[in-house]
């Protein structure tokens, strides 16, 4: 474990350094921002005019940051290991005294610590919102949203280290990481729409069918299943990948 | 301590490397010496617990390069071809940051010591991506130290370097190999003829001469060569000379000397001196010259490597 933090932190003291992890991480703080204060003042609009309005809800944000999130990891995590393999420091570090699934599970943890800041800054939207409502927002629901998009962040990033590490390149490993993040969100959840039965293996299978499921309120046993999963899987194959690259 | 049984490494249907065995111990220095492409990286490589080998076992420090590759790592001070390095850490961070990975109790003053020890302390707080190629490899060469390593593999060591960082870095690598098992790869021949207790000639993968230095020098020469300098015109004594038993392939250097071999055993150098002075010439030379190192290297690494002299 020692091992996976001195990695982590390594990793996050480079986001922090890093001018390209700046601008995704206020490109989406600006764009929620942007889309909190349109909200408010269009609901307050609206309250003007038609004397009564609903209150937007502490999900506001997160459906939009979701979304974000697509194009936002693939971008932080496609250097992850690809760099590492580019600069021949992955000799390094596998020359050193540590286990496959220490560089990985650090590299990974490291990301998510870094976008974990990110969510906690937006924490502001909630707080402020609260202030702003009579008699405040559903306090219970709003944890769950954060929890959603922490687990999806999670399992974003563990898609994205696992990708990186089976890539030279870190263009190849973005665009990968993006089609597979797509797939797994949208694609994947088309057949249960056709089909007349059967489907619930897909959407059981999409990813945004467990986030939305989690953004109502409810936090399901199964979802949280399918999360950690997700995220397991991910380091698993990226250790897989390191591990199958000294074979080579 | 290294030790290798038939080490075999196969890249798809290319054999990198064949069958190799040998063994360096603790405090000797065995250099590895060949061509490109001839097997020396993916050997440290191997060694070094980068990746194992398709066939063949090998033990360093004591541990099994395969089923101990951690214990084997932590022992193990490493240099790549390609020094690995970080180049928007400092120089000081990238250093500690390989002492948290291997978990040094004192980490800052390891890293202090190993600074120290390729003079580097001044740079400590700059920038990796500031600095210049041969300072680079000196910091490679501080992270291969930091731990102390039982065993240091050393992968071209002094590319890049000025000259005299390279008498500093070769000081350095003596003096380790004086308690420690140094392996280090070049192929600059004078380096391993400076350095090395044993020098192993590797071609095509396989090992094709090991030997000190020296030996390796009296082996490959078949016939032993000598050299003849007189005061007046040499090239006068060749038909005395090439008249005496033994004398073959007499020939004048371009500096004036005679130049003549004979077969080893029958030293004919007494007779030599002799008719010089009995022809009336004043003898100022007469010595054995050897094969510098550079000729048995291209001489064994030219097809596959024969270990007899024919000219």
């Amino acid at each position: 474990m020692r091992n996976v933090w001195t990695i982590a932190r390594r990793e996050i003291r480079l986001f922090f350094a890093s001018p390209v992890a700046y601008i995704i991480g206020l490109l989406i703080l600006l764009i929620t921002g942007i889309y909190f204060v349109l909200v408010i003042y269009l609901a307050g609009q609206s309250a003007f005019t038609s004397g009564s309005a609903s209150a937007p809800g502490p999900d506001l944000i997160i459906g939009l940051m979701v979304f974000l999130f697509l194009f936002a990891v693939p971008a932080l995590s496609m250097r992850l290991m690809a760099d590492e393999h580019r600069n021949g420091t992955l000799e390094l570090l596998l020359t050193a005294p540590i286990h496959e699934w220490e560089l990985v599970i650090g590299k990974w943890l490291g990301s998510f610590l870094f976008v974990f800041i990110i969510i906690a800054i937006t924490f502001i939207y909630p707080i402020v919102l609260n202030s702003l409502v009579t008699p405040g927002i559903d306090q219970g629901l709003m944890m769950a949203n954060y929890l959603a998009i922490t687990l999806v962040a999670a399992a974003f990033l563990a898609i994205g280290t696992a990708i990186s590490s089976f890539f030279n390149n870190q263009f190849a490993a973005f665009f990968a990481t993006l089609a597979v993040l797509f797939f797994l969100w949208v694609v994947i959840g088309w057949p249960s729409v056709v089909m007349q039965g059967g489907g619930a293996v897909f959407d059981y299978l999409s990813m945004s069918k467990h986030f939305s499921s989690m953004q109502s309120g409810t936090i399901a046993l199964s979802d949280l299943v399918y999360y950690l999963s997700l995220t397991a899987l991910g380091l698993f194959l990226g250790t897989v990948a390191i591990e199958t690259r000294r074979w080579k | 301590m290294i030790r290798t049984n038939g080490l075999t490494k196969d890249y798809g249907s290319r054999r990198a490397i064949e069958n190799l065995t040998f063994e360096a111990k603790q405090g000797e220095v065995v250099g590895f010496l060949g061509p490109n492409g001839a097997g020396k990286t993916t050997t440290m490589r191997i060694l070094a617990g980068y990746m194992p080998p398709s066939f063949g076992t090998a033990q360093v420090a004591g541990f099994d390069i395969v089923e101990e590759s951690i214990e084997v790592r932590r022992r193990v001070g490493y240099l790549p071809e390609t020094v690995p390095l970080y180049p928007d850490m400092t120089v000081f961070d990238y250093l500690k940051f390989m002492a948290d990975l291997r978990h040094l109790p004192n980490g800052d003053e390891m890293v202090d010591n190993a600074l120290e020890l390729v003079q580097m302390e001044k740079r400590a707080d700059g920038y990796i991506a500031n600095l210049s190629k041969g300072m680079r490899q000196r910091i490679g060469l501080a992270q291969a130290l930091l731990h102390k390593p039982e065993v240091l593999i050393l992968d071209e060591p002094t590319i890049g370097l000025d000259p005299a960082q390279v008498v500093e870095v070769r000081n350095i690598i003596r003096d380790i190999g004086k308690e420690r098992t140094v392996l280090l790869s070049t192929h600059i021949l004078s380096e391993a003829q400076q350095l090395c207790d044993r020098v192993l000639i590797i071609n095509k993968g396989r090992i094709v001469a090991e030997d000190t230095p020296e030996n390796l020098q009296a082996r490959l020469v078949g016939a032993e060569r000598s050299i003849l300098r007189v005061k007046g015109d040499a090239e006068e004594l060749i038909p005395q000379i090439s008249k005496l038993n033994g004398v073959q392939d007499i020939k004048v250097r371009s500096d004036g000397a005679l130049e003549f071999q004979f077969a080893p055993g029958v030293d004919v150098r007494p007779e030599v001196a002799r008719t010089v002075i009995t022809s009336g010439f004043d003898l100022l030379e007469l010595s054995p010259i050897g094969l510098s190192l550079e000729e048995i290297f291209l001489e064994l690494t030219r097809d596959g490597g024969s270990t007899k002299k024919e000219r």
